[in-house]
């Protein structure tokens, strides 16, 4: 089953970048995750791994993940290593005005096929479309928010050296 | 104990001649028809002879195969099977029970760990579908898991597709087995007698003072992590245990079973016994998993059994109070 969103984020694609990049900041972000935790040293770029569960239907499902993509400002993806077959991706692109279209695919699979495997991925996809939505929307509401503040910060510096 | 039943054969042929006769016969003694009458004696005990040959056979193949069915061989579970038959279990949960598990992070991240959960919704029993399914997923299906299941219950055709899942027969041995091979143990000790309780007893934790999982958490120093579950008692209406009738039928003895429940259930209606399939309502399941009890830093080394028997049950009565207390309506939730 592959499912798309994406939103356009009033903030150009390396601020989008460098939130995205923080992997700690997953957990501010995403909708339905119930887990996320880093394995192995590697915190962040290819090879950075972590320990993620997301809420779907009356399971927690997830598993191990590591990150196989690291296309700065551009692309970000992660695929799994245990778990249910999972790959996701960020795709930054801008768009004019200082904005960014942030895309976030997601692709994943049951094991096993046949008719159960079918359905289930069937029955699952509005609600995970639905946390892929929520979680472009709390992402864009962050890195603006994040970003007035800045703005504000430097507006108030300024006004004090003047 | 009933005495074994003399074998047909025996009583066929020494019953006879011993009651015709005095003793063995001698061929001058006999009448002209007597040499009719052996022979179709003879091809009769022949012919019983074979019958108790192939009944004896097929009972003994029946009993091997039970026995081995009922054997704790914890490499049966296939964590690629399992992986496989997710969906299944995961689409049963969602749609027909909305099923919930909470908490699963208070179950230690590894090593081995005694489970303990209330029993509920019959020999179907749905909260070992979708807890399974909840730990399967949470952990992995790669962690070891086990739940002990009564005689019966792997007796039944069912019972290959559930040792797969990692599912062994209730035994302190079996037990004992899968904590030493570092696996998280899913026990019920209220077993049948608590599964199968008067719905209106739905939120109460009723163990029959089986005090069982206490020893092995303490023989094996493990952490008891408690599991309590509300909402099977209403899969189906319960109307009572049938202790009276499981003892006047000696189904005690001869089968292990505690009771005989009584309980009105589609699509059979008033059904005894609870061994049809049957189709369960879709009551709204949860299940909350509680913090682990680790007895002796918290009985000190020689814990009282009683004592922790009390306060396990009073954990979780107290908890299933509270799921009880979120509940509005039947079957609904």
């Amino acid at each position: 089953m592959r499912l798309s969103e994406s939103v356009v984020v009033g903030s150009p694609p390396r601020v989008v970048w460098s939130y995205l990049a923080d992997l700690d900041n997953y957990g501010r972000f995403m909708s339905g995750i119930t887990r996320w935790d880093a394995d192995g040293e590697a915190t962040s770029g290819i090879g950075a791994r972590r320990r993620m569960l997301i809420k779907v239907g009356s399971a927690e499902v997830g598993g191990l993940i590591e990150m196989v993509e690291w296309d700065e400002p551009n692309d970000l993806a992660w695929s799994s290593v245990t778990g249910i077959d999972q790959r996701g991706r960020f795709r930054l692109r801008p768009v004019g005005n200082g904005s960014t279209r942030v895309e976030l695919r997601y692709q994943y699979g049951v094991a096993g096929g046949g008719l159960t495997g079918w359905l289930s991925e069937r029955v699952s996809a509005p609600s995970i479309s639905k946390d892929l939505r929520l979680s472009l929307q709390q992402l864009k509401r962050l890195v603006e928010s994040e970003r007035q503040e800045r703005v504000a910060a430097a507006a108030e510096a300024e006004r004090a050296e003047a | 104990m009933a005495s074994a039943p003399k074998p047909v054969s025996d009583v066929s042929t020494n019953g006879h001649h011993a009651a015709t006769n005095g003793g063995a016969p001698k061929i001058s003694d006999r009448a002209p028809l007597d040499g009719l009458a052996e022979s179709v004696g003879r091809a009769t005990g022949e012919a019983v002879r074979i019958g108790q040959g192939l009944l004896g056979k097929a009972a003994g193949n029946a009993a091997r195969s039970l026995a081995k069915r009922l054997q704790a061989d914890l490499d049966d579970r296939d964590p690629d099977y399992i992986r496989e038959n997710l969906p299944l279990s995961w689409l049963m949960a969602t749609i027909w029970y909305r099923a919930e598990v909470r908490n699963l992070k208070n179950v230690p991240e590894d090593g081995a760990v005694l489970l303990v959960g209330n029993h509920t919704g019959g020999n179907m029993s749905p909260e070992t579908i979708f807890f399974t399914l909840a730990f399967s997923t949470y952990f992995g299906v790669e962690r070891r898991f086990h739940q002990l299941a009564h005689n019966l219950v792997l007796a039944s055709p069912l019972g290959p597709f559930l040792r797969r899942f990692g599912t062994v027969a209730a035994s302190h041995e079996n037990a004992l087995a899968a904590l030493d091979a570092g696996a998280a143990v899913l026990v019920f000790p209220g077993g049948d007698w608590e599964v199968h309780r008067p719905s209106w007893q739905s939120s109460k934790i009723d163990f029959g003072g089986r005090r069982g999982f206490v020893r092995l958490a303490l023989e094996k120093d493990v952490p008891i992590v408690p599991v309590v579950t509300i909402g099977g008692q209403e899969t189906a209406l319960w109307l009572d245990r049938g202790a009276w009738l499981a003892k006047l039928l000696r189904l005690d003895r001869t089968a292990r079973l505690k009771v005989l429940p009584i309980l009105i259930a589609p699509p059979w209606g008033l059904t005894i016994g609870d061994f049809l399939p049957r189709i369960p309502l879709p009551a709204k399941m949860t299940s909350d998993v509680l913090p682990a009890i680790h007895l002796r830093e918290q009985f000190g080394e020689e814990p009282d059994i009683d004592e922790v028997y009390e306060h396990v049950t009073g954990v979780m009565q107290e908890a299933l109070d509270g799921l009880a207390a979120e509940r509005r309506y039947p079957v609904i939730g």
